[in-house]
């Protein structure tokens, strides 16, 4: 224990030994991230280059093929027409979500109304109603923006309204004692209190908005992203519908680490760097 | 040789020359448990007073009553020579486990009952830096709770508490989840920052020595159903070395005659 202690300390003030200094390059996240990716990247060209199927092109092929995109203007015009539906309803979402799941928590009529309904919209399979959608709003914006809400709603208001009923009671006697009003009490403790578990279900949210964009394209409307997948599958062109798949998940995944960055910045500065 | 001043009931009912708080007839049951019976109590203005008694008297209890936290099921608490059932600007409470926002820093944590209050950022500010000071945590004024000891957030608490400028600080057993040593610290400096801030104190503790150590006045309190039973005020003088009190034989002689008199509650 105590040599281990010790070995430990040296490696940590010696940073002369080549070997120190690599182990140190190692513990930088930003490292540890590149080669991530940079392991993902290189499996995928083995996989490409065996190949696993003739359907599944190398990483340098879906690289190629999301450059050629980007220049000749599909991907750009695709993801035109689908961030709008995307960006409105995941706007939409957040802030009847946090709104409905805030009120439900504070307010018991509002819980027992609203809540079950909640509850079954997320245990359904909401893809199935996507259909439902285009009966009653066409194939337009409405129906896609639609398609978003109902996916990402549900679980924004469910883990809003927990974090809301779970905030930390001694806070809440605390603002009492200093004569905090009720507003305040919501504003300045309820809130941020519950903003981790609140930014979680954000988090879920957008995923979910995300799967209902490209699932009401792909079901729905021949328009956007999903257009471009089958478009691209139709033509089997194999590296470009991969590109486009991967564009979509690079792009959910951008958005979520900048959820978290704006939850760390504005509501909880206290994990900054933590 | 007198260790200290005991008085008995009858005298206790009779309202002390300047009483700031007084407690009148108050009674509170939880659920078929009777926490506080009948406890009539006044508080001298400038003193500092400890609720003092083993788990269960509802000294606690007594104390958020008087803060306007809990409502009692009879009888009034008197503060200022008003009546109040609600809290009000003239008390401040330091709680138990802090109760500091987890979120925000050391310094707005302190200015936060004057932020509830609609002050200016720029002037709590100044005052809260004053505090901080006050209470030993100057150059903390940025961390967050959570970067602070147990010792150094119960400052906090205490900081916000006197930020508010209340005539009466409030405090529940705020040195329970302080480890030993900080809270020997703390001890010392609460009798310090007493003799600066000419503030009423009523402190809840369980420490038969803490109550010693740095009260006026000690109400004993006997549990099922909480009552006054006896009320003390230790003549010690606490000018000079604060280590020095440990010694004391005043200390040492009241800390076991409350001893000897709490012994029989204690199963």
């Amino acid at each position: 224990m105590v040599a281990g202690t010790e070995v430990g300390r040296t490696a940590g003030v010696a940073p002369l030994s080549r070997n120190a200094q690599a182990v140190r390059l190692f513990e930088r996240p930003i490292v540890l991230r590149l080669v991530s990716i940079g392991l993902f990247a290189a499996a995928w060209q083995i996989a490409g280059l065996i190949p696993v199927s003739f359907a599944f092109p190398t990483f340098s092929d879906t690289m190629a093929a999301f450059v050629r995109m980007m220049a000749d203007g599909s991907m750009v015009t695709a993801y035109g027409s689908t961030l709008q539906p995307l960006i409105l309803g995941v706007v939409l979402a957040t802030f009847a979500g946090v709104g409905i799941g805030t009120l439900c928590g504070l307010w018991r009529p509002g819980e027992w109304l609203l809540i079950p309904v909640f509850i079954v919209l997320q245990a359904a399979p909401v893809a199935a109603f996507i259909p439902l959608v285009t009966f009653i709003y066409g194939i337009g914006m409405t129906a896609k923006t639609l398609a978003v809400i109902i996916l990402a709603l549900p679980v924004i208001v469910l883990n809003t309204y927990k974090a809301v009923r779970n905030v930390n009671g001694s806070l809440l006697v605390m603002s009492r004692s200093f004569m905090g009003t009720r507003w305040q009490e919501v504003f300045k403790i309820i809130l941020p209190d519950a903003s981790p578990v609140i930014f979680a279900g954000l988090r879920l949210g957008v995923a979910a908005g995300f799967v209902g964009v490209v699932l009401a394209e792909l079901l729905i409307t021949p328009t956007g992203i999903g257009d471009l997948i089958t478009f691209a599958r139709s033509r089997a062109d194999y590296a470009g519908m991969y590109a486009t798949i991967a564009s979509v998940i690079a792009l959910s995944t951008v958005t979520l680490v900048a959820l978290q960055w704006i939850e760390v910045r504005v509501f909880r500065p206290e994990k900054r760097g933590g | 040789m007198r260790a200290a001043v005991v008085r008995n009931e009858a005298v206790m009912n009779e309202p002390a020359a300047d009483a700031i708080v007084e407690v009148r007839g108050i009674s509170k049951t939880y659920g078929g448990v009777e926490a506080l019976r009948d406890v009539d109590l006044d508080f001298p203005r400038g003193k500092l007073t400890s609720l003092l008694g083993p788990s269960g008297c509802g000294k606690t209890t007594l104390l958020k009553i008087i803060a306007g936290l809990i409502d009692a099921d009879r009888g009034s608490v008197v503060v200022n020579g008003k009546k109040v059932s609600a809290p009000g600007p003239e008390r401040a409470f330091v709680f138990q486990d802090f109760a500091l926002l987890p979120w925000a820093t050391v310094l707005r944590n302190v200015a936060f009952g004057l932020e509830l209050r609609g002050t200016a950022k720029e002037e709590r500010e100044a005052i809260a830096r004053r505090y901080v000071a006050d209470v030993g945590l100057a150059g903390f004024e940025d961390k967050y709770p959570h970067e602070l000891s147990g010792g150094m957030r119960q400052r906090v608490g205490l900081a916000r508490a006197l930020c508010v400028d209340a005539d009466v600080l409030l405090l529940d057993e705020p040195f329970s989840a302080v480890d030993e040593q900080n809270r020997r610290k703390f001890q010392e400096d609460l009798i310090r920052l007493r003799t600066n801030q000419n503030k009423t104190f009523i402190f809840v503790t369980h420490s038969i020595e803490e109550a010693v150590y740095i009260s006026d006045r000690i109400v004993l309190l006997s549990p099922r159903p909480g009552r006054v039973s006896r009320i003390i005020e230790p003549d010690i003088d606490r000018s000079g070395d604060p280590d020095r009190i440990h010694r004391d034989k005043h200390y040492l002689d009241t800390v076991e005659e409350i001893w000897q008199g709490l012994k029989q509650y204690v199963e």
